[in-house]
């Protein structure tokens, strides 16, 4: 049983239809890659799965439970099981960062503050960033930043994690302190759907790679097959203009 | 002008200076209960215009109405509404409060319109991140939106209700004795109408200008950027 499947999914925004039916699933402890060219539909796919853009066709389970996004206990459920990492961070710009992290595990979450300030401090230290805790947002880099973003996700223990494109917006000199981040986490067991073009870091830390392009999943598989021998046309242009250079 | 001078000494008299400044206490009273008041079932207003959700869509509507027909009357008619609304049901109601109601049911209809364009003025990315952690619509709103907006609110929501000290004066019209209607009164006294409005335009002014003031101060502290207001927080803390 996968931890995660997604099936033939679909979501729309406004009149123009976005995902086009994609499926594909993610064991426990795996990673997944999603890449494919800009406007695939790569962020919509994990939007979707957090509830923030409607699915109008398919599912989505989880241990094979049916999310009904449409019923608030069960994308609640489904809220808590997994944890979203935008590609722009969106830390909370009125809050700490070490509020940032604490304020979901306290308030939503209900545990004591005084334990998930320290969870906090440890993942905190554990990214790079045990100096930053009473800084607000807009006082760190965009590295420093993203690496909160991941800190706060985890402070949520989520059984799945979602990572849009993580190091996209840094500069490339940030991009290893964040991608150090990940690794550990793929070592450490989490299950994690990643979208990135980072081909040689997506190489190094999937197991299965997901190609998307225009809405649909058109092949997947190990990295290296897909990378070195992909079997469809469109997997092959985009591996061989991005792989090239 | 002979006539002013002569009056001034029977004017400005110990008795003269209490009415108007009781006439000014009750102006500033009136015009406060009915701001904050209305700036707070705004905020409900607000909120309610925003309920998600087909069955809501009434709800939506009503606010959405509220706001845009009571902007769209002079002040002075929601007075006349309200005074002859309340005095059908409840005809032993109080001037003032009758005149905090009127300035209510005006505010709630402007200042709900600033603090939209506040919670607006938040990047949406910044609420999809706590939906995505299961906060719930009214902690996204207290805990994450409003946070962010004060900045935006703030400023011309004071301005509103500065403005507003000097459009209380249409409730003299039913009566209350506001600064504008011991005015009256005394100019009918025959005092002259220069010496006494001139006056009452200077109580309006040492009414407003202060608030205002407090208004700038405030605008410019909270558009202080983070860095140095930070620094200043934690020296408090
Ligand atoms: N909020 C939105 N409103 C309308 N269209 C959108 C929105 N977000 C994304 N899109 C469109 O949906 C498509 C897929 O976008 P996205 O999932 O962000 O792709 P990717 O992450 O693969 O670059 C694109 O064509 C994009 O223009
Ligand atoms: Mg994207």
């Amino acid at each position: 049983m996968p931890h995660l499947a997604v099936n033939n999914l679909r979501a729309k925004y406004g009149a123009l239809e976005v995902l086009k039916g994609v499926s594909f699933s993610i064991e426990k402890g795996q990673v997944v890659a999603l890449v494919g060219p800009s406007g695939s539909g790569k962020s919509t796919v994990l939007r979707t799965l957090v509830g923030l853009t409607p699915v109008t066709g398919g599912n989505v389970t989880i241990h094979d439970d049916k999310i009904d996004y449409a019923s608030s206990g069960s994308l609640r459920r489904a809220r808590d099981q997994m944890a979203i990492v935008f590609q722009q961070y969106n830390l909370f710009q009125n809050m700490r960062i070490i509020d940032n992290v604490t304020v979901a595990p306290v308030k939503i979450k209900k545990r004591p503050k005084d334990e998930a300030r320290a969870d906090a401090e440890r993942l905190l230290a554990m990214v790079g960033l045990a100096d930053k805790l009473n800084a607000f947002p807009d006082q760190l880099s965009g590295g420093q930043q993203q690496r909160v973003a991941i800190a706060r996700a985890l402070a949520l223990h989520p059984e799945i994690l979602l990572l849009d494109e993580v190091t996209s917006a840094l500069d490339p000199e940030l991009v290893n302190e964040v991608l150090d981040s990940i690794r550990q986490l793929a070592k450490d067991g989490m299950t994690m759907i990643l979208v990135s073009h980072e081909m040689a870091f997506v190489r190094e830390v999937a197991d299965k790679v997901v190609f998307m392009d225009g809405g649909s999943v058109v092949e997947e598989g190990l990295p290296e097959v897909l990378f070195d021998a992909p079997k469809t046309d469109r997997a092959r242009e985009f591996f061989g203009k991005i792989l090239r250079h | 002008m002979e006539r002013i001078l002569e009056q001034i000494p029977r004017f400005f008299t110990a008795d003269n200076m209490a009415l108007l400044l009781q006439s000014a206490g009750l102006t500033l009273a009136m015009t406060v209960a009915g701001c904050v008041i209305g700036f707070g079932l705004a905020f409900v207003l607000v909120y309610l215009r925003q309920t998600p959700g087909r069955w809501a869509l009434p709800l939506r509507v009503i606010c959405v109405a509220y706001v845009e027909v009571f902007r769209r009357i002079p002040f002075i008619v929601v007075i006349y509404l309200v005074l002859f609304f309340i005095q059908t049901v409840a005809s032993n109601a109080s001037l003032f409060t009758i005149a905090v109601i009127s300035i209510c049911i005006y505010a709630i209809a402007y200042t709900a319109e600033i603090i939209r364009g506040g919670l607006e003025s938040v990047p949406l990315t910044q609420m999809e991140a706590a939906r995505a952690m299961n906060f719930g619509r009214l902690r996204t709103l207290v805990t994450i939106t409003l946070p962010q907006a004060w900045p935006v609110i703030l400023p011309p929501a004071i301005a509103f209700a500065v403005s507003f000290i000097k459009d209380t004066a249409l409730v003299s019209q039913i009566g209350v004795f506001e600064l504008t209607f011991r005015g009256k009164e005394l100019n009918n006294q025959g005092y002259s109408g220069i010496l006494v409005f001139g006056t009452i335009a200077m109580c309006y002014f040492l009414m407003s200008f202060p608030l205002s003031m407090l208004g700038q101060y405030l605008e410019k502290r909270l558009a202080t950027p983070r860095s140095e207001q930070s620094a200043r927080k934690i020296r408090r803390t």
